[in-house]
């Protein structure tokens, strides 16, 4: 079993990233993480990651090793939502304390898991390292290994500590578990011409059932969704998939490309946001399957759903679009790829006024480029005293970005629209494109603007140089 | 009165716990010009930070020193020394506030020293006072890491003074109070021509008001110049058993006498309130709190129909659940309580148990319960239960205005006494035809099932018919 730092090297050399690719040796055993500022960091670490990646698959327990501060100040914060158990959401951890610290946590692990499985029998448990168990030395991979010999159930070390790096790596190292433990380990009952995997798709608000129903009605059956809605048997079975499609940026590429290495299951990198995205993802999901032996018939097929599908958006969108004509967007995202939002918004009539490129690649670089111009406003690292100059001085019209930086506009009293991990409207596929739209025009017209940006009378009164006062005394 | 237990499981199901830095990053968040910092990795500081952001929807000011791996093992004196000199350049905050984690604590760093080292080598960042406070992630919980950082605030910024205010009362409140609340107790104190001066004071930082200006520090709070001037001060109020150490302390270092509150929830715990700001000013009660305590006490009268012999799960940090439970004990209801850290007050609740765990367990021991008191966790035990379900403490990030909730004071105690009333009334089960039909089926069956003998004689066939009629 390979070692974590050798693991961490392992993805950090991807030859699927062509960003890493570019680089020479010696930066790229660095990694891909910029090296964090002490003082001056935002983020969440590896753990965090790993938990964001695997967390969506919601009949198996997700346990976390450590202290209290890892599970219990971040549980069932997320959005990805389930059409059956609810296990997901229910927060496990063996909450160390300080003899654990001193004498090693392993056997209240041991024991922690025992008990989840007597109480909540799941499929499987996955088992979380964090930092200070790491650094005692807990080897999470020898008990789960024991832990699954004993108890007969699959027990999954997540070995991804906070402190090996950020987010994105976590994101990384989850899908090293699943690849490691997990995928491959079953069958599915059946399988068809038709079976896709949709790797790095959390189904956030709900997105996954979006694009679902036109997949049904292609006859494409999502064999697993890697994680979002995704149950622990459809995610070990999705080996046997036909193709598959990569859905959030780099995250999850270790796993769609090791899927092909392994199961020759070819895949894509493809987007729900945004008409022309959603349409190409069809596309490229009818043409990889029937490149894959399935009947030529189902491009034809594809076709005419776009078709009507887009038409019908067009429609949705163009009664927006003469009140959001040259509306100034500034686009702050995190997981989200920027582009595809980019082209998303120019459809319905905004002006990108500029936006965040701090996770995308060189080639999303390139890809915006394209859709905005070679004077695209890239910002790579906006602090929030800039964002929020730039809307106080009504340089964009209205912020879309996560919620931490939400208050930065709401201060500045400028639209604000949450499009990141904790949102609650679902913005994927035509449907949801058309619901970003309405969710914009409504906060852009929202009539609170006008009432919050008005000065109190009495301070209108002193910038009138005391008029209305004297005034009103003269009365 | 209660014994308190602690239960024997190796795993928490759904925390009810939070960790003690953030509790101590809380009370840094109520310092004047400010930045909170967890000494840790970048984890610690984002998942506390994501947590405040959804309860007290404000801009956060909370850095990180972003601790990895290798600086771990090697030790956090660079990272600190960068933290220092980086949030000094970018910020220029007054306070820098620096709380250590369950990482940093396992390798064993040794903050205070590297404060020193770095002061040395850097003598541009004399004008900010930085303050650091152990605070394991594995030891005790968020009250306790609030209680901690006050004693070391204190510690690093009170002096006797020899020129005393004559007016002036320091005011140390427990972290389970709102921003509302230290309004209201503001108001009060200031009603006997008493100054009050809070710390922490969160109800100028995060009390969710619309500032002038974008500051990445903290944006109200207890300025450094009332923290110096502490030691000036008549006499200090102490509110939550967890002040009492920091109000020992601030009596130790400045000579200031305090007086300690363990809740200002309840008629009584006010009247006692009152009479020690009228004893300290000299002054009657006002009329208009008289008129407030009339108020209360119309308010009991009405409430009690509703809330007695009803049975609450709460679920709650030491104090919160000392202060409430016991205003619930005052209205009649019967308590089931689990809390997360040890304190004196939890045997003298007026329960026969109290279980320091977690919500797993309130479901298990609270599920016969009219009433679910807890944070936003308890959603998905409220749902399954189908319990109504009153949001309390941190984290409330499931509806709005968590900051501005009053729960102190006769006026806060009057709208908790409504609220909780409301709640038992819109709940109240009408009667039917059959509220009083007696069910012979199910004692039948039971003795059947157990097979005790005496009354398997009647055939069970006869059962049927019987239960059909009692439920069409």
């Amino acid at each position: 079993m390979a070692s974590l730092s050798e693991k961490v090297q392992d993805v950090f050399n991807e030859p699927g990233c062509e960003k890493n690719q570019s680089k020479g040796d010696k930066e790229r055993k660095k990694g891909c993480t910029k090296q964090l500022t002490p003082g001056a960091a935002a983020g969440g670490c590896a753990f965090d990651g790993a938990k964001i990646a695997l967390q969506p698959i919601t009949d198996v327990a997700h346990l976390v090793h450590g202290p209290i501060a890892c599970e219990g100040n971040s549980w069932d914060n997320r959005g990805a939502k389930s059409s059956g158990s609810r296990l997901y959401r229910t927060g496990f951890t063996t909450d160390i304390n300080e003899l654990d610290v001193v004498y090693g946590g392993e056997k209240r692990l041991f024991k922690s898991i025992k008990e989840v499985i007597a109480k909540y029998d799941p499929p499987a448990v996955f088992v979380y390292q964090t930092c200070v168990t790491a650094l005692i030395g807990d080897d999470i991979e020898a008990v789960c290994k024991k832990a699954t010999e004993k108890f007969g159930k699959p027990i999954i070390p997540v070995n991804a500590p906070g402190f090996v790096g950020a987010k994105n790596l976590g994101n990384k190292l989850a899908g090293e578990a699943l690849l490691e433990h997990v995928i491959g380990t079953e069958e599915p009952e059946f399988t068809t011409p038709y079976d896709i995997n949709i790797i790095g798709e959390y189904n956030l608000a709900g997105e996954l059932w979006q694009v679902k129903p036109l997949l049904d009605e292609l006859g494409i059956r999502i064999l697993a969704c890697i994680s979002g809605d995704a149950k622990y048997h459809e995610v070990a079975s999705s080996h046997r998939a036909k193709a598959a499609m990569m859905v959030c940026s780099k995250a999850m590429i270790n796993v769609a490309r090791k899927m092909e290495e392994r199961y020759g299951i070819p895949f894509f990198e493809g987007s729900f946001y945004g008409i022309g995205d959603m349409s190409d993802s069809l596309r490229q999901i009818a043409k990889l399957l029937m490149q894959q032996g399935a009947p030529g018939e189902l491009l034809a097929r594809t076709e005419q759903v776009i078709a009507r599908e887009e038409k019908k958006a067009w429609d949705a969108i163009n009664q927006y679009r003469t009140r959001l004509q040259g509306k100034r967007v500034l686009l702050i995202t995190g997981g989200v790829k920027s582009w595809s939002v980019v082209s998303a918004l120019q459809e319905g009539g905004m002006e990108v006024v500029g936006t965040s490129v701090k996770k995308s690649t060189e080639e999303d670089k390139e890809k915006i480029k394209e859709i905005m111009g070679e004077d695209a406003h890239m910002i790579d690292d906006m602090r929030p005293r800039d964002m929020y100059a730039m809307l106080k001085e009504a340089k964009a019209d209205i912020m879309l970005s996560g919620g931490r930086s939400q208050f930065v506009a709401l201060k500045a009293k400028m639209p604000w629209l949450d499009i990141n991990q904790e949102r609650h409207h679902a913005y994927a596929g035509y449907v949801g494109m058309v619901e970003l739209v309405k969710r914009i025009e409504q906060a852009l017209y929202h009539p609170v603007w006008q009432q919050v940006r008005k000065p109190a009378p009495w301070e209108t009164a002193i910038e009138n140089g005391g008029n209305s006062t004297s005034e009103a005394a003269a009365a | 009165m209660a014994t308190v237990v602690t239960n024997h499981k190796s795993c928490a199901v759904n925390p009810l716990k939070m960790s003690q830095p953030i509790g101590a990053a809380l009370a840094f968040m109520g310092l004047g010009n400010c930045l909170p910092t967890l000494h840790g990795s970048q984890g610690c500081t984002s998942f506390g930070l994501v947590l405040f952001v959804r309860h007290f929807r404000e801009m956060i000011p909370m850095q990180t020193t972003a601790m990895s791996e290798v600086t771990t093992i090697l030790g956090g004196l660079d990272n600190i020394e960068q933290t220092i000199v980086n949030i000094w350049n970018r910020n220029q905050p007054e306070i820098l506030g620096i709380a250590s984690t369950g990482l940093t604590e396992t390798k064993g760093d040794d903050v205070e020293a590297y404060i020193k080292l770095v002061r040395q080598k850097h003598p541009e960042i004399d004008g900010m006072t930085i303050i650091y406070v152990s605070t394991p992630d594995y030891v005790g919980a968020f009250q306790d890491g609030w209680a901690k950082a006050v004693v070391r605030i204190i510690q690093e910024t009170a002096t006797s003074c020899t020129i005393k205010q004559p007016t002036r009362v320091n005011v140390l409140p427990g972290a389970y109070l709102t921003a509302g609340d230290l309004t209201e107790i503001r108001d009060i104190i200031e009603m006997f021509g008493l100054n009050p001066v809070f710390l922490p004071d969160i109800s100028g930082s995060l009390d969710g008001h619309i500032p002038e200006n974008f500051t990445p520090t903290t944006l109200g709070g207890t300025s450094i110049e009332q923290l110096r001037t502490m030691g000036s001060a008549r006499s200090t109020i102490a509110i939550g058993e967890q002040m009492r150490d920091a109000a020992m302390e601030m009596e130790k270092i400045t000579s200031v006498p305090f007086q300690l509150f363990d809740r200002l929830t309840g008629l009584e715990a006010n009247d006692l309130f009152l009479q020690y700001l009228s004893e300290l000013s000299g002054k009657p009660v006002p009329m208009k709190l008289r008129r407030q305590r009339s108020q209360l006490q119309d308010a009991m009268l009405d409430a009690h129909f509703f809330t007695g012999g009803k049975k609450v799960a709460i679920g709650a940090e030491p104090d919160m659940l000392w202060s409430i439970g016991s205003f619930l004990s005052e209205m009649g209801c019967e308590l089931v309580a689990v809390t997360t850290t040890q304190s004196p007050l939890l045997e003298k609740l007026p329960v026969e148990e109290v279980l320091i765990g977690d919500l797993e367990d309130l479901e298990t021991r609270g599920a016969d319960c009219d009433l679910l008191m807890t944070h936003s966790h308890g959603r998905q035990m409220s749902e399954r239960l189908n319990m109504p379900f009153i949001r309390i403490g941190i984290p409330t990030f499931d509806r709005l205005g968590a900051a501005h909730k009053v729960m102190v004071g006769y006026r806060g105690t009057r709208d908790l006494a409504f609220e909780l009333a409301n709640i038992f009334f819109s709940h109240e089960h009408e009667a039917t035809p059959e509220s009083w039909v007696q069910n012979d089926q199910t004692s039948a069956s039971t003795c059947a099932s157990e097979s005790c003998g005496s009354c398997s004689s009647q055939p069970i066939q006869n059962e049927q018919p019987v239960v059909q009629v009692a439920f069409s």
